[in-house]
């Protein structure tokens, strides 16, 4: 074998592992797509059955009640149709999760920046203080934070729980965001100082446009983090302000189990974030590779 | 066009004493140089006068105003950066057209003003593009361009022409003296070559370790250094300094070399000043003598290395575990291994203190 079809050979085999991978991590997707557009046999039966004819009253039936939801927990009798606690729960999760992340990553970014830039007295403490509320297990704090939020007035609201998480996450934002900023040279602000703007122009015309990669990678991490969040979506929250996680979670145990439904609601579950990391892809990508593109 | 006078300026960062009590006017519509080592202190005395770093102490004037508690924007400097740092999301001509914009400036009055810059820096070419599509010392032209590009009280550049090749520098040196001059604008320009601050000063300041070590013009940093570090740091080469020891009217030089019989008016003067008799000799390449032949005076010595210059050689002469820089025309022939003669021109010997350093004749 020469070299030109030793290297052949190496990349087929990179291909067909790459493939090998891609299924493995793609084929609970598929089995969350195929169980909830299969009818109730069709599911279940073994083998399983590769062919079938999608059909889409699973997803109607998570966000509407009287239509036979189980999901939406049906009180009574048949009503007429409307919104489930999943499609309020659903609504909750996206409201809470991209607000919280966009606070939590804005805020960073702002902190991050003056960690990085200025002299903080006690900076090194500061930091360890931030990163230390991300140490203790969430259920430690949990009881702690349930009746802060009883006092408060913020148990089961979404305002309770943006504020949770956007907290949450910044301790994670800070410290990001100043890795990425320590990165950008000083001396675009200083030149933008000396030119004539003030600290706050010079922050937001010049080092703003350079933050957005860090920003946007981020943004995806608080964002998954939030979305996938159990423990204190559900302590925190009752029937009101709770999100879809613990949501699908919780309808196991009521009134059997539509295993369709489920599959609904997770599949559903997974796109806000793709859609998310999708758009930010590039941004992230290159997020990662900051270092090494930098001289 | 403004004057600016810097008192007991220091400063730290941490234990780190970058400047200490620095005292200097930079006189309006003149280049004052700061001259010094890596490390000195230069960037340091800059940035505080821009106002990008808080002094610990001293003040900072500018046409007798204190400005040290103003913002950087308030203070109408310019700036060069050591790393030139341009916008990288911009084009050259909006790097350059920043600082009018932010000010204000119409659409016309920039215009005319890029057009002039761009072609006293050669860089009317590049104006469309980004700064990662042109070289470095387009880059450094275009900064520079970018602070001249308004009048500003007081310019401040930081090594501007480090990433320049030889002649393009020399260019460059000559181009912005000749900017200087027709604008009357008032440079504080720092540099670490001494080849530069000689032929750009009007005013040069030395500083090691953050002091100050001398100011004066080119002419007496050159001819009256006032210490060993001085003495070395300017000219190319640089001076020649020999152990000695003053016996009587006499220096014993290496001590075991040669012996040098002083004029009674520098045996005295020296022996008043010392505070021992361990001098440094310090003579500079060209105020040495050579000669094939054994004059009157001469001492020998031995030819070691030879470097051409084009119109000039310089000679390297062994002496006993020392050795002498000569400076000698290219017409005179001399081979490697050979012995000849040298003397030093009358009146152009130095003589350092070897414990204080300083120069005491
Ligand atoms: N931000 C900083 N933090 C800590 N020490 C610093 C800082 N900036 C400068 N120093 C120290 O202060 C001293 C003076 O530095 P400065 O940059 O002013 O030197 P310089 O004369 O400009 O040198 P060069 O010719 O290499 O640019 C150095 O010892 C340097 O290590
Ligand atoms: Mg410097």
């Amino acid at each position: 074998m020469n070299e030109f079809q030793r290297r052949k050979a190496k990349n087929r085999v990179i291909v067909v592992v790459l493939l090998v991978i891609l299924v493995v991590y793609f084929f609970p997707i598929y089995w969350m797509f195929s169980t909830a557009t299969k009818s109730k046999a069709e599911a279940f039966s073994f083998p399983p059955k590769w062919i079938w004819k999608p059909q889409f009253n699973n997803f109607r039936d998570i966000f509407f009640t009287g239509t036979g939801g189980a999901l939406g927990r049906v009180r009574g009798i048949e009503v007429e149709s409307k919104p489930s606690a999943f499609a309020r729960q659903f609504t909750n999760s996206i409201i809470v999760s991209f607000i919280s992340t966009i606070l939590a990553t804005f805020l960073g970014a702002l902190s991050g920046y003056v960690f990085s830039r200025m002299t903080v007295r006690g900076k090194d403490d500061l930091l360890f203080v931030i990163l230390s509320s991300r140490m203790l297990p969430p259920v430690v704090v949990a009881i702690p934070l349930v009746i802060m939020c009883r006092a408060l007035g913020l148990f089961d609201t979404r305002g309770g729980l943006i504020i949770m998480y956007t907290a949450f996450n910044l301790a994670f934002s800070v410290w990001m965001m100043i890795s990425f900023i320590d990165d950008i040279p000083k001396e675009y602000e200083e030149v933008a100082l000396v030119d004539g703007y003030s600290r706050f122009q010079a922050f937001f015309k010049f080092v703003f446009p350079e933050m957005r990669v860090g920003m946007a990678a981020t943004a995806i991490f608080n964002l998954v983090m939030t979305w996938n969040e159990f423990t204190f979506a559900l302590l925190l929250t009752g029937e009101n302000a709770r999100t879809a996680i613990p949501g699908i979670a919780q309808s196991l145990g009521t009134a059997g189990v539509n295993w369709g439904q489920i599959a609904a609601g997770s599949f559903l579950m997974v796109i806000p974030v793709v859609i998310f990391t999708f758009l930010l892809g590039d941004n992230l990508v290159r997020g990662f590779t900051f270092g090494a593109i930098k001289e | 066009m403004s004057n600016l006078s810097i008192t007991n300026l220091t400063k730290k960062f941490g234990r780190t004493m970058a400047i200490s009590k620095l005292s200097l006017e930079v006189k309006s519509g003149k280049i004052t140089v700061l001259l010094g080592p890596t490390g000195a202190g230069k960037t340091t005395t800059l940035r505080c006068v821009a106002g990008l770093e808080k002094p610990n102490e001293g003040e900072i004037k500018i046409d007798g105003i204190l400005i040290n508690d103003l913002p950087p924007k308030e203070r109408d400097v310019a700036f060069v950066f050591q790393n030139f740092s341009l916008y990288p999301r911009y084009t050259v001509f909006e790097n350059i057209t920043s600082p009018l914009r932010i000010r204000g400036f119409s659409r016309e009055e920039i215009d005319k003003k890029v057009k002039e810059t761009a072609r006293l820096l050669h860089i009317e070419q590049l104006l469309d593009r980004k700064p990662i599509f042109i070289s470095g010392g387009e880059m450094q032209r275009v900064a520079i361009a970018r602070s001249l590009v308004r009048d500003s009280r007081i310019f401040l550049l930081d090594e501007p022409l480090t990433n320049l090749d030889a002649k393009i520098r020399e260019e460059m040196r000559t181009e912005l003296k000749r900017l200087q001059t027709e604008s009357g604008a008032t440079f504080f320009y720092a540099t670490p070559d001494q080849a530069e601050a000689l032929s750009m000063a009007d005013w040069v300041a030395v500083i090691k370790n953050g002091h100050l070590m001398q100011e004066g013009t080119p002419a007496e940093i050159y001819h009256q250094p006032r210490n060993l570090f001085v003495a070395d740091l300017v000219g190319s080469p640089s001076m020649n300094f020999i152990p000695a020891i003053l016996e009587g009217t006499n220096l014993n030089v290496g001590p075991g070399c040669f012996v040098l019989p002083l004029t009674k008016e520098i045996a005295q003067t020296a022996l008043g000043k010392l505070s021992s008799a361990q001098i440094y000799l310090g003579v500079r390449p060209e105020d040495i003598l050579i000669s094939r032949e054994q004059k009157e005076g001469f001492y020998p010595g031995e030819v070691e290395i030879i470097e051409p210059l084009g119109l000039l050689q310089i000679v390297r002469l062994r002496l006993d575990g020392y050795f002498l820089r000569v400076r000698s025309e290219e017409k005179a022939r001399f081979t490697v291994g050979e012995q000849i003669f040298f003397n030093f021109k009358e009146n152009k010997l130095h003589i350092f203190d070897r414990q204080t350093e300083e120069r005491i004749w």
